[in-house]
Parts: C-alpha cells; sequence; structure tokens
C-alpha cells in the first residue's frame, strides 16, 4: 500500500530537489517494512520492554470530582521512558534508519522531548545523532539538553529567526540537505514534506489503538471526545486516528493561545493562520500579507511553532477535529491543578488539553465521557513554571 | 524565442556569468549600487533573491542578507520594482520561496514578475513534481521556469525535470545549501555529463563557486557560472557601499576574463 502524499490538498513535498530522491527512498522502504511482520514484531517488542507499553488509561477520579462534569481518563503517555509520546516513534524511526543502512540520524526539537527520545533511541541502536534546538528553547528547557548530552547526542544550538523550533527544523533540514547520502532526519511531528506526515501517525497510532480498547474495556463504552493539545500535532493525531471514522465522537485539538490569540503572540497556526507552505509541507502557516513566516508564542516550547501538520488542516477543513486554543496562563492554572488534584504533574504542553476541559467544563453532561492525552510530564517544565507561578 | 534561450544561444564566451544578490541587500538604495556593478564587471544575467524568513537552501551567508534586507522592510514588491529598472540593461532572473509565490497567488505572482521584465524564475523549494501548475502559468505569461537538478537526482528524475525545463537548469553543484567552498565537488563533471545526456536546455551552475579558477574549471562543463554567496560576502565586508561597488565590480571583471578562456 503507497503511503498518503496529500490530506485533500495539504501536505505535499516543497523541499530542495537535492532530498527528493532520499524522500522517494524512505517512502519505499516505509512501504516495505511495514508490510513486514518481522519489522512489526521488532517495533512492538521495544514499545513494551523499552518503552514500557502499553501505558495506562488512568481514570481521574479527584480530578473528575473537582471539575463536577464528565467523567475523564488520562492517557498516560507521561508515563513512556523519557516521559512523552515522542519516543514512540523514534524506536520506529531509528529501525527505519538501521533498515536504510544510514550510519547517522539528526532531529529538530523544540521542548526537548524529541530530541531526548531521538538521542535514547540513538544511542540503543549505537547510531551518532546530532540534535539541533533554538537557543531559547535550550535556555528555558535546560535539563533536557543535559539529558541528550548525556545520552550521546551532540546538541547544536540554532541562533537564527526566532531561535526556537521552527529555526531548529530549518538547520537540520539544511544539515540533511548537506549529509543526505549517510544521513537519517528523524522528523518529530506529524508534519514535514510526505512521507513524514503519515509515517509519524502511523508509529503514534499506537496510543489511540490501545485507548480504544482500554476505554471500552473500563466502561464497556465508547469515549463521548477525546482532548488533545496540538503544537505539530503527533500526539493528537497518534490519539485520534483510530477514533476519525467514528463520527459521533467529538475530536478537539488545542492550540497554544499564548498571550491571548489578539496579542499577536501566540501559536494557534489553525485559528490564525492561513494557507501556505512551511518545512516542506503545505498546510496553515502562521504568516504576512507577503508569506513571511511569522514567529509563534507559547509558554510550552512544544507548541512555539507557527505551522501545524497538513492532516490536521485537513481535519479542520472537514469539520472533523475542532480547533481551539487556551492562554499560557490557562495552561499555568492547570498545570497546578493537576499536581494538586492528581498528583500527576504534566508538561506544559499536555497542560493545554487538560485547561481547555476545565474552562468549558459547562458544555460537557455528567454522563459524558472524556479521554485528555496526557501526552508528557512536567519535570522538564518546572523551573519555567516556578517561576512564572513566582515559586522561586 | 525566450530572452534566456537568446542569451545563451548567442553567447561570445565558454560560460555567461550570472551573479546573485539579495534584493534590497545591503539597503534597497546600495542594491542599485551592487547591480551596477555587476553590469559594469561584465554579468550577462543578474540573479535577484526575494527575501524570505525561512531560506531552506541558503548557507549562513545568504540567510543573513535575507534576514538584514527584511529588517529593513524589504517585500517582494520592492524586489519586482527593482528587478524592473535592470531588466531593460540584463535580463534577470528572480530566486524566490514558494510562500512567497503561494501568499501573492501562483498567477498573480507570476504576471507581475512579467510586467517586471522578468526572464525566469527559481524556486528552490518547488520540486518539478510539485510545479506542473507553475510551469504552465510561466509559460502562459512568458516567463521561463528554471527548475533545478542536483547531483542525487536520478536520471529517471534528471528526464522529468528536462521535460519541462526551459530558459536554463540550475545544477546545484553538491549536496548542500548555498555557500562558498573551497573545492568542487570531483563528481561535477561527471553530473554535469548525466544532465547533458539528457537535454538540449543550457546548464549553469550555482552552489559554492567562488572564485576565477573554480569558475574556470565548471565553465569546461556548463553555459553559465551563479557566483551568490561570494558576492555577498565581499559586499558584507566592504562596509561602505562604493567600496562595495568596486571590489564587487573588480571581482566579477576576474570571474568574467576566467569565462572566456
Amino acid at each position: 500500500m503507497s503511503i498518503t502524499a496529500r490530506f485533500g490538498p495539504y501536505g505535499g513535498r516543497y523541499v530542495p530537489e537535492t532530498v527528493i530522491p532520499a524522500l522517494d527512498e524512505l517512502a519505499a522502504a516505509y512501504g516495505r517494512l511495514r508490510a513486514d511482520p518481522g519489522f512489526q514484531s521488532q517495533l512492538d517488542e521495544l514499545l513494551k520492554n523499552f518503552v514500557g507499553r502499553p501505558t495506562p488509561l488512568y481514570f481521574a477520579e479527584r480530578l473528575t470530582a473537582k471539575l463536577g462534569g464528565p467523567r475523564v481518563y488520562l492517557k498516560r503517555e507521561d508515563l513512556c521512558h523519557t516521559g512523552a509520546h515522542k519516543i514512540n516513534n523514534t524506536v520506529g524511526q531509528l529501525l527505519l534508519a538501521v533498515e536504510m543502512n544510514k550510519s547517522r540520524v539528526i532531529a529538530e526539537t523544540g521542548a526537548g522531548q524529541h530530541g531526548v527520545a531521538t538521542a535514547t533511541a540513538a544511542a540503543l541502536f549505537g547510531i551518532p545523532c546530532a540534535i539541533y534546538m533554538g537557543e531559547k528553547d535550550i535556555d528555558r528547557q535546560e535539563l533536557n539538553v543535559v539529558r541528550m548530552k548525556l545520552l550521546g547526542a551532540e546538541v547544536i544550538p540554532v541562533s537564527s529567526g526566532s531561535r526556537t523550533l521552527k529555526d531548529a527544523m530549518n538547520d537540520a533540514i539544511r544539515d540533511w540537505v548537506t549529509n543526505v547520502e549517510n544521513t537519517y532526519y528523524v522528523i518529530g511531528s506529524v508534519a514535514g514534506p510526505a512521507p513524514y506526515p503519515a509515517i509519524v501517525r502511523e508509529l503514534q497510532s499506537v496510543i489511540g489503538r490501545e485507548a480504544l480498547a482500554q476505554i471500552q474495556e473500563a466502561e464497556g463504552r465508547l469515549p463521548t471526545e477525546l482532548i488533545a493539545c496540538v503544537g505539530g500535532g503527533s500526539n493528537a493525531m497518534g490519539l485520534f486516528v483510530s477514533f476519525l471514522d467514528k463520527e459521533e465522537i467529538r475530536l478537539t485539538g488545542v492550540e497554544a493561545g499564548g498571550e491571548g490569540l489578539d496579542s499577536g503572540r501566540h501559536g494557534a497556526s489553525i485559528e490564525r493562520g492561513k494557507r501556505g507552505v512551511l518545512h516542506g509541507s503545505l498546510s496553515y502557516v502562521l504568516q504576512d500579507a507577503y508569506g513571511q513566516i511569522m514567529e509563534a508564542h507559547s509558554i510550552s516550547a512544544g507548541l512555539d511553532y507557527p505551522g501545524v501538520g497538513p492532516e490536521h488542516s485537513f481535519l479542520h477543513d472537514e469539520g472533523r477535529v475542532r480547533y481551539d486554543s487556551v492562554t499560557d496562563a490557562e495552561a499555568l492554572k492547570a498545570f497546578t491543578m493537576l499536581s494538586e488534584t492528581e498528583g500527576i504533574i504534566p508538561a506544559l504542553e499536555s497542560a493545554h488539553a487538560i485547561a481547555y476541559l476545565a474552562k468549558h467544563i459547562d458544555r460537557f453532561a455528567a454522563d459524558d465521557l472524556i479521554i485528555v492525552n496526557l501526552s508528557g510530564r512536567g519535570d522538564k517544565d518546572v523551573y519555567q513554571a516556578a517561576r512564572a507561578l513566582e515559586l522561586l | 524565442m525566450s530572452a534566456l534561450k537568446e542569451l545563451f544561444a548567442n553567447r561570445q564566451k565558454k560560460a555567461l556569468l550570472m551573479p546573485y544578490i539579495t534584493g534590497g541587500y545591503p539597503s534597497m538604495h546600495a542594491c542599485g549600487h551592487v547591480l551596477d556593478a555587476f553590469i559594469e564587471g561584465g554579468a550577462d544575467m543578474i540573479e535577484l533573491g526575494v527575501p524570505f524568513s525561512d531560506p531552506l537552501a541558503d548557507g549562513p551567508v545568504v540567510q543573513a542578507s535575507a534576514q538584514q534586507a527584511l529588517d529593513e522592510g524589504v517585500t517582494p514588491v520592492d524586489v519586482l520594482e527593482l528587478a524592473s529598472r535592470y531588466s531593460g540593461r540584463l535580463p534577470v532572473v528572480l530566486l524566490v520561496y514558494y510562500n512567497c509565490v503561494f501568499a501573492c497567488g501562483q498567477k498573480e505572482f507570476v504576471k507581475a514578475a512579467a510586467a517586471a521584465g522578468v526572464s525566469g524564475l527559481i524556486v528552490p523549494d518547488l520540486p518539478v513534481d510539485e510545479a506542473s501548475e507553475f510551469i504552465d502559468i510561466c509559460r502562459a505569461h512568458g516567463v521561463d521556469p528554471i527548475l533545478l537538478v542536483a547531483p542525487t537526482s536520478t536520471d529517471e528524475r534528471i528526464e522529468m525535470i528536462a521535460a519541462r525545463a526551459s530558459g536554463f537548469i540550475y545544477c546545484v553543484s553538491v549536496a548542500g545549501v548555498t555557500g562558498a567552498r573551497a573545492s568542487l565537488s570531483g563528481q561535477l563533471p561527471g553530473f554535469l555529463a548525466r544532465v547533458r545526456a539528457k537535454t538540449e536546455v543550457p546548464l549553469a551552475v550555482g552552489f559554492g563557486v567562488s572564485s576565477p579558477e573554480q569558475a574556470a574549471a565548471v565553465a569546461c562543463h556548463a553555459d553559465g557560472v551563479i557566483i551568490g554567496s561570494k558576492l555577498i560576502s565581499i559586499v558584507r565586508d566592504a562596509g561602505e557601499i562604493d567600496i562595495a561597488g568596486r571590489a564587487v565590480k573588480t571581482f566579477l571583471s576576474q570571474m568574467n576574463e576566467a569565462l572566456k578562456q
């Protein structure tokens, strides 16, 4: 079966000719491997014994009581090895890199979670690894920088543009263009040129497959709504994909509202962006009238991105997924609330999904059944949050 | 016959001299001086870049020039205005990233470029597979769509590109981004021969050409030599625009001599 290159009008391969043959090679290799039972069993084994899957679907009883609305379950991707869902994707892509005989891997990272997950998988396979990270993100995610270095990765600071995820991805692509013969580029979200959005979605789809079985086991019925944060959108796609054909289930993606959508300082590409091309695919992009990419803003480095995966743009246009946003302040409040109520410190990214639920709690009925994707844990965010909350 | 086809067909030297500058760099006013120096230095064609916030195919030197132009407030409209002032004197080819074309609307952008007298459009992040509509629009407006080939392009892809190319084909000398390199790839002649075997369209080589010796070597295998990062670094290092103009003219004159032999 061929790999999806377009989601409606979105997606495509808007990259220099130099890497097009490598994208063809990647699509062919992945097409071959996904049909190979040997690859699948290797991947399943790694997900089980290295990543720690399946992750629990946890009934948040105290949160449910506190909010006083629907029954709330948390998909505990924060319990994955390395602390976020990102590792589901990187072990799969490292298997691919090995299969394609690449001797080096590179990646971009925002919050550092994808960088850590890539460095971890690279260490597992004994492959040299370089991670591009914006200088601004290096400052606010110091813990993850140290982790990547401990894992043997080279962390390359990116000083151009907004010095965040967007610019890290630019430099990773430039590295790939230069070293394409021996280098595998591990993209961390459902973004980038085809076939990456489809590959990353498929590797993350384990989240939704597990959640679908687990909720039926726990409640004997399907959920009424799924909620996930959206930066590039890989945790959301991973959860949603098993539920897309169940049209009665409402799907909600939560973007970074930053300091408010009217402040101009946010990461709400779908709500406030226009169609455009960024990092190799056509999608919604924050840009000015001339097509210059604008800087995004979010307290959460993982959502601080002016684009979004192309399939999300398609699902938005189709009306299948509804996209909304919450502000930095609302996310911080949810960060504290979940920590105090459930003993779970969420990543600031995932706190956006919790914040959305809390903010709109009046819209839900008592017999609604909600799954929130808790995509990552908040250890990396504690200093930044403590400063923002004036705890330090 | 298109302006570019005519230019290559009637050339008196081994390969044409095709200098690049980012439009509006180091400022709108100073950029005009640089373009004057291009002409005085013996350029056969002007390649003008539309500054873009996220230039994926560019190395640090061109990136910094684009950022400076953007900081100066330069827009695609300004660059087209610059193109229209020079297109009567030499053929002008525009290098523009796809999002700037897309944001304007492909048809509107090509129409505006044609009205400014632009002869060709290079879109480095629009590979031939995605360019079908764009190529048709260019043809309809008498503008050559300049396609790129890379050393990594397979023979099958070179055929695809050759089938749709006109004006010239932009041959990327190495896998990588723009920027001066100490030496050219030893595989360049073989790569160019591979492209030549598939097409009659003239071949111009860019990425990494920065000295008269390199230019002379390239001219043995190609019909045009594109020089970008080296010129931008000359302008950057000169500081004052009068000094920059003279330095650009001197450098291009040397390059020009190398291309005549």
